[in-house]
């Protein structure tokens, strides 16, 4: 009785979408515990969880974890603020969007990492370059986003608050913000993932601490299991992360 | 006694070496309290004069007097636009009251405003949602209780029932005379339905296309309140019915001529 309804209430779609990691991780399992894939370099899953658990026995895991993320999460608002506030100002004045979007083009293409040289001239190896580092990679998405979304406000909703007399405060806050919004929240949606991939590397090239650096120094090491936690670990926060975005997302547009 | 009151206007839009003539020489006087339907074919530049009136576009030349109440805080017009004029991330409720939100009027008394005009609409049970719940009909139903709101001096409709199918555009007409026979503001209402404007108005303006001249100025003497049978049914109607669809006709060829001839 009780197991019937409990079927019943097991949604085919979201068995089929659980069952492919599933699935992945059991092939993996089986190949390297009978062979086909070289277990030193693939060690089966079973092992890297029991890593993860004696790894965090010792409480280290958590404090790199806990770096890494203040490093993202500070990062992050330190790059998206003054995105939103630009791309805003840039969505709204043509003259905004002149004067900065040249700057925006230039800086655009070169990769942060290319940067961290001179960023840690700038700001030394302590914490805030790491922000630094993340800030700057995802104020791009984020302010070209930004303005998009103003600029593609459709003109009829500009009419209608200029013939109901809408002053700029008004202006500001019942149409540009949120007429730009959805497509803002797009542009944080991908900032969030190239924050991931940037801590990744901005700390293991120069860190001591963080899962990037986790995984560069047990690579380096050849502790393969305790490397690959440091990659769980990411993929785990980064499908976190989007995962509260797109709640957030359905929160702050309700009217999509 | 006049309200708007409109002095050899015209208006050029540039588009590079090409220039269009909207509007030439328009002159025109609409009374306190008169329904005015503009009807021409499309391109005529009747959305233009109502956007001048509407203080969205300026005029080349000319000028536009609206006579306003003297010491008012009603605002002197507002817009009825054509579709999606709703913003969509307002629900019913703040979109009527948008206007008198944008105006900062009292708090008591936008709610009682917005109140009215919502069930007066017949959106009570709907004022919660957004508008992607609606349909057009309803969608259209809350932008004409925003301007009603608003409670401006002169409505400026701009076809507002174009997108929407027959039936619903009956019923919406019939809510609109309704709802303007208890206020009795001064609406100038743009269509290019023969039927839209024989129903609604006390005055019908005939415009000619490029350059927009207002070429014919009909009176109605039709009472109401009117229904749509009536218009359908009454001889007399049908007598202005086919007199304005003739001069359309003509309006509609004679720019198809002009553009073929320009095209050689």
């Amino acid at each position: 009785m009780n197991i019937n309804r409990l079927i019943k209430k097991i949604n085919p779609q979201q068995v089929i979408t659980i069952s492919s990691p599933l699935l992945l991780l059991l092939l993996w399992e089986i190949c390297s515990n009978t062979g086909v894939l070289d277990a030193r370099f693939f060690p089966p899953p079973t092992l890297i969880i029991q890593t993860m658990f004696s790894l965090g026995e010792s409480g280290e895991l958590f404090s790199h974890i806990s770096i890494s993320l203040t490093r993202i999460l500070l990062g992050f608002l330190l790059g998206v603020i003054p995105a939103i506030c630009i791309g805003l100002l840039m969505g709204m004045y043509k003259y905004f969007r002149h004067f900065f979007s040249p700057i925006v083009m230039i800086f655009m293409p070169i990769p942060t990492l290319a940067m961290l040289p001179i960023i840690l001239i700038l700001f030394g190896i302590g914490e805030f370059s790491k922000m630094i580092t993340i800030a700057i990679s995802v104020f791009f998405p984020v302010v070209i986003n930004t303005a998009a979304g103003v600029a593609n406000i459709d003109r009829i909703y500009l009419d209608v608050a200029k013939n109901y007399q809408a002053n700029a405060k008004d202006f500001f806050l019942k149409i540009a913000l949120p007429g730009a919004l959805p497509v803002m929240l797009e542009g944080i949606q991908m900032g969030q993932a190239i924050a991931l991939l940037t801590i990744v590397a901005a700390e293991m090239i120069g860190a001591t601490s963080g899962i990037g650096y986790l995984i560069w120094m047990n690579y380096k090491a050849f502790l393969l299991p305790e490397m690959y936690v440091g990659l769980i670990l990411i993929s785990f926060f980064g499908y976190l992360f989007s995962l509260l975005l797109r709640g957030l997302e359905r929160k702050l547009l309700p009217w999509k | 006694m006049s309200k708007i009151e409109i002095r050899e206007l015209s208006k050029r839009f540039d588009k590079g070496k090409k220039h269009i003539e909207a509007l030439q020489n328009i002159d025109l006087t609409v009374s306190q309290g008169e329904f005015v339907c503009i009807l021409g074919p499309s391109g005529c530049g009747k959305t233009t004069l109502l956007r001048i009136l509407a203080n969205l576009e300026k005029p080349s030349k000319g000028k536009v007097t609206i006579h306003s109440k003297h010491n008012s805080q009603q605002p002197i017009q507002s817009m009825v636009f054509q579709e999606n004029g709703v913003i969509p991330w307002l629900t019913v409720e703040e979109n009527v009251a948008f206007g008198l939100k944008m105006r900062h009027t009292p708090e008591k008394f936008t709610k009682k405003q917005t109140e009215y005009y919502i069930s007066k609409v017949g959106l009570a049970d709907f004022r919660k949602l957004y508008p992607k719940e609606l349909s057009g009909g309803m969608k259209q139903r809350v932008s004409i209780a925003r301007a009603f709101a608003n409670d401006p001096e002169i409505l400026l409709m701009d076809e507002p029932f174009a997108a929407l199918d027959e039936q619903n555009k009956f019923i919406l007409q019939e809510e609109l005379l309704n709802i303007w026979q208890e206020t009795r503001k001064t609406v100038l209402f743009i269509t290019h339905s023969i039927d839209e404007a024989l129903l609604l108005s006390d005055r019908i303006l005939l415009m000619s296309a490029q350059p927009g001249k207002i070429v014919k100025d009909i009176r109605l003497n039709i009472p109401r309140p009117r229904t749509i049978e009536q218009v359908r049914s009454k001889p007399e109607i049908t007598r202005i019915f086919l007199e304005i669809w003739e001069h359309l006709q003509h309006e509609v060829k004679q720019t198809r001529l002009i553009k073929t001839a320009m095209e050689e």
